[in-house]
């Protein structure tokens, strides 16, 4: 990828909440939290809205781990990889009950939440959000 | 009856009806009547493109896309098919099509969106297992583990032809040269083509349309001052060749007769005539001694600081692509177009230069020669060229920083580019003459960031360009595939703004991808 400060902000941010939105919806129903739905959900969108909170501070490291390459490109396989750093963190801090209306979340229910919706917005910025926006790629990942 | 009284038409006596006339050579905007007196038939319709290569098919693909029927565009080209320049540029410079381009995956000049990339066309075409995990790692992995993705010339074309065909392209496409484009009192311009000879009744055709685009690609091929003294003193083409010109008579002779051959240059495409040397080499157990003269000799990274260093090494700077790649997205595209003039041209100058990519077979072969000793790499420019002894073979003066030298060879390929003036061609040499273009900080047609050309409006019509002849504007990676994708969507977006057709939102743009993959006709 090829992403601008702004750029990566807005990716972040749109992408995450409305392609990750929709995907919290879908999956939280039969993701084992143990807990009842409207519980579920609420965890469950917490956490996503933690993704993009802390995000947005992420994407200011990585944008200056970026000014390092010639090229000022942004490797595939970083946007994958990255989502270890950030999974490990949100997952240290709802396990320090540092995340505001998360309680304790099982494992897997969260190994299962994060890692499908990283994949899903990592592949869909890889290709398919080229298609109904074509002006995206060319922007540095911006919208507006 | 008189003799010194001019006649009305005043056009000199030899004009055949449907030529230029020299009132019309000398006027820089024309009326209606003066292209009637000069009895050139007027085609009108809204939108022309000139050259008909891969500038023009991607522009003609988006307006397509866009919504713009066929019946709307007219393009003016020589050829049969838009990669036919490509593809024989790409072929003498040693890249058949079973062999790998040098833009990245998502540079599809038949596909706007980029998606589905080369890399994953390619997996899901394979044949094998490994064939379809390789270009999928390769993508994932690039460019870190692996280098970066690049096509197969043949993928290239046989796609652009897949696409030629659903846009009903060649409905489009009307043969000739373009002699030159004027500014039409009114608005809009005339865009003059020579027909070719017994193809049409008269000399000349006008094409008369609101809108212009002029994509001619290489003004022509550079040949630096010592070759072309070589060439045109010692009347021989045949022991020091342009790479981009047909010189397959080199490795000919070379499987004949041990040699030895200077390769000048270190871009992509000396790469590829090392390739081709050592590759024969190898096969037919040739004895081929190669001597590359680098101008610009680089010992490793190189560049002003932690943030800017490229990676280089034995006289190569290597680079993916032509530019950073995020010249055609990123950061380094948004930083280029607040540059301007100097700034502009600096910044040119520190991410462009010659490069190459880094490919490990091509390092390998470069390693084996050297500790074999038939490859050696030098620094140096070519003071001049003359023949050996007996007129064998040639003796290359160079200035080194070691001082003076001279190096025999029994043959001299150039690798330089091809970086003519722009007024190399006439219909651009015309632009800057009568219609007022101007030249950009690297010299070549100054265009703003809509790709139109700046000083040639002709109210209610515009006049735009892409490709290298606009290359130092506020977008460097011009001369690529994306590059000229790029500028066709500045170009559509530009036309969509003018209301000529209709802006391609999100949901247009889905309906129209869905048709495309279905390879459905528009
Ligand atoms: C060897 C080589 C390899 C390259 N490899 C890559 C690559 O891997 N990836 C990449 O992205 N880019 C590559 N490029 C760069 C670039 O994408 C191509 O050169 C591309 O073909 C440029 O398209 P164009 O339309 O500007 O020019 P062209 O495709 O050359 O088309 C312009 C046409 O206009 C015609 N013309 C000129 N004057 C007139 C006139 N007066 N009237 C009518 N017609 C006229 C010309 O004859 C020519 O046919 C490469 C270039 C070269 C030379």
């Amino acid at each position: 990828m090829l992403p601008t400060l702004n750029g990566r902000l807005q990716s972040r941010i749109l992408v995450t909440a409305i392609l990750g939105g929709i995907w919290t919806l879908i999956i939280t129903p039969v993701l084992p939290t143990g807990a009842p739905l409207g519980e579920s959900y609420k965890t469950t969108f917490i956490i996503l809205l933690t993704v993009i909170v802390l995000g947005v501070l992420w994407e200011f490291l990585y944008h200056f781990l970026q000014q390092f390459r010639w090229e000022k490109d942004w490797p595939t396989s970083w946007g994958l990889f990255t989502g270890i750093n950030e999974g490990l963190l949100i997952w240290l801090l709802i396990n320090l009950g540092w995340i505001p209306g998360v309680g304790q979340v099982p494992g897997w229910a969260f190994v299962i939440q994060f890692c499908t919706t990283w994949f899903l917005i990592w592949a869909v910025q890889n290709g398919p959000l080229r298609v109904p926006f074509i002006r995206w790629r060319f922007n540095g990942g911006r919208f507006l | 009856m008189s003799g010194d009284q001019p006649l009305p038409q005043s056009a000199a006596p030899t004009t055949e009806p449907g030529d230029l006339t020299p009132e019309l050579i000398d006027t820089d905007i024309w009326t209606d009547e003066m292209v009637a007196r000069a009895g050139i038939p007027v085609v009108p319709v809204p939108f022309v493109t000139v050259g008909g290569g891969i500038g023009s098919f991607v522009t003609v693909d988006y307006l397509r896309i866009y919504g713009v029927p066929a019946q709307q565009i007219v393009v003016l080209t020589g050829l049969d098919v838009p990669w036919q320049s490509y593809e024989y540029l790409t072929r003498v410079s040693q890249i058949p099509r079973t062999e790998r381009l040098r833009s990245d995956s998502q540079s599809r000049p038949d596909n706007i969106w980029g998606f589905p990339s080369y890399a994953l066309s390619e997996a899901f075409a394979a044949k094998s297992l490994k064939e379809f995990l390789w270009p999928l790692w390769n993508v994932f992995t690039e460019p870190i583990l692996t280098n970066y993705f690049t096509p197969r010339a043949g993928q290239a074309f046989s796609t652009m032809e897949k696409e030629m065909n659903r846009i009903g392209y060649l409905q489009s496409v009307r043969k000739g040269q373009v002699r030159m484009v004027r500014r039409r009192a009114g608005g809009g311009y005339y865009t003059i083509l020579t027909p070719p000879a017994g193809a049409a009744p008269t000399k000349r055709i006008a094409y008369q349309s609101q809108y212009v685009h002029i994509a001619i690609g290489y003004p022509g091929l550079r040949l630096l001052k010592d070759l072309q003294d070589y060439r045109e003193r010692y009347r021989d083409p045949t022991k020091v060749v342009n790479a981009y010109e047909p010189h397959e008579q080199v490795y000919d002779q070379l499987r004949i007769r041990p040699g030895k051959v200077i390769v000048r240059g270190g871009g992509i495409v000396a790469s590829r005539v090392l390739q081709r040397l050592i590759d024969d080499r190898d096969k037919y157990n040739l004895r081929t001694e190669i001597l590359q003269v680098f101008r610009t000799f680089y010992t490793g990274p190189h560049g002003k600081n932690v943030f800017n260093r490229r990676p280089g090494g034995h006289g190569w700077a290597y680079q993916g692509f032509n530019y950073p790649k995020s010249v055609w997205g990123g950061q380094l595209k948004e930083k280029m177009a607040k540059l301007e003039g100097d700034a502009r041209a600096q910044a040119y100058e520190e991410m462009g230069g010659t490069n190459t990519p880094f490919r490990k077979d091509w390092l390998e072969q470069l390693k084996r020669g050297r500790s074999q000793g038939w490859y050696r790499e030098m620094q140096g420019a070519f003071d001049s060229l003359r023949p050996g002894p007996n007129g064998a073979g040639v003796v290359v003066a160079m200035s080194t920083q070691h001082g003076a030298l001279e190096e025999y060879a029994d043959f001299v390929v150039d690798c330089t580019g091809l970086e003519a003036d722009i007024r190399e061609s006439r219909v651009l040499a015309d632009l800057l003459d009568h219609s007022g273009a101007g030249r950009n900080p690297k010299g070549r047609l100054d265009v703003n960031a809509q790709f139109e050309v700046i000083g040639t409006r002709s109210r209610p019509g515009r006049l735009y360009a892409s490709g290298s002849s606009t290359l130092g504007g506020p977008f460097p990676g011009v001369d690529t595939f994306l590059g000229l994708q790029i500028s066709a969507q500045e170009i559509a977006d530009d036309l969509a703004r003018l209301g000529f057709v209709k802006r391609l939102g999100p949901g247009r743009s889905i309906a129209q991808w869905w048709r495309w993959a279905r390879n459905r006709p528009i």
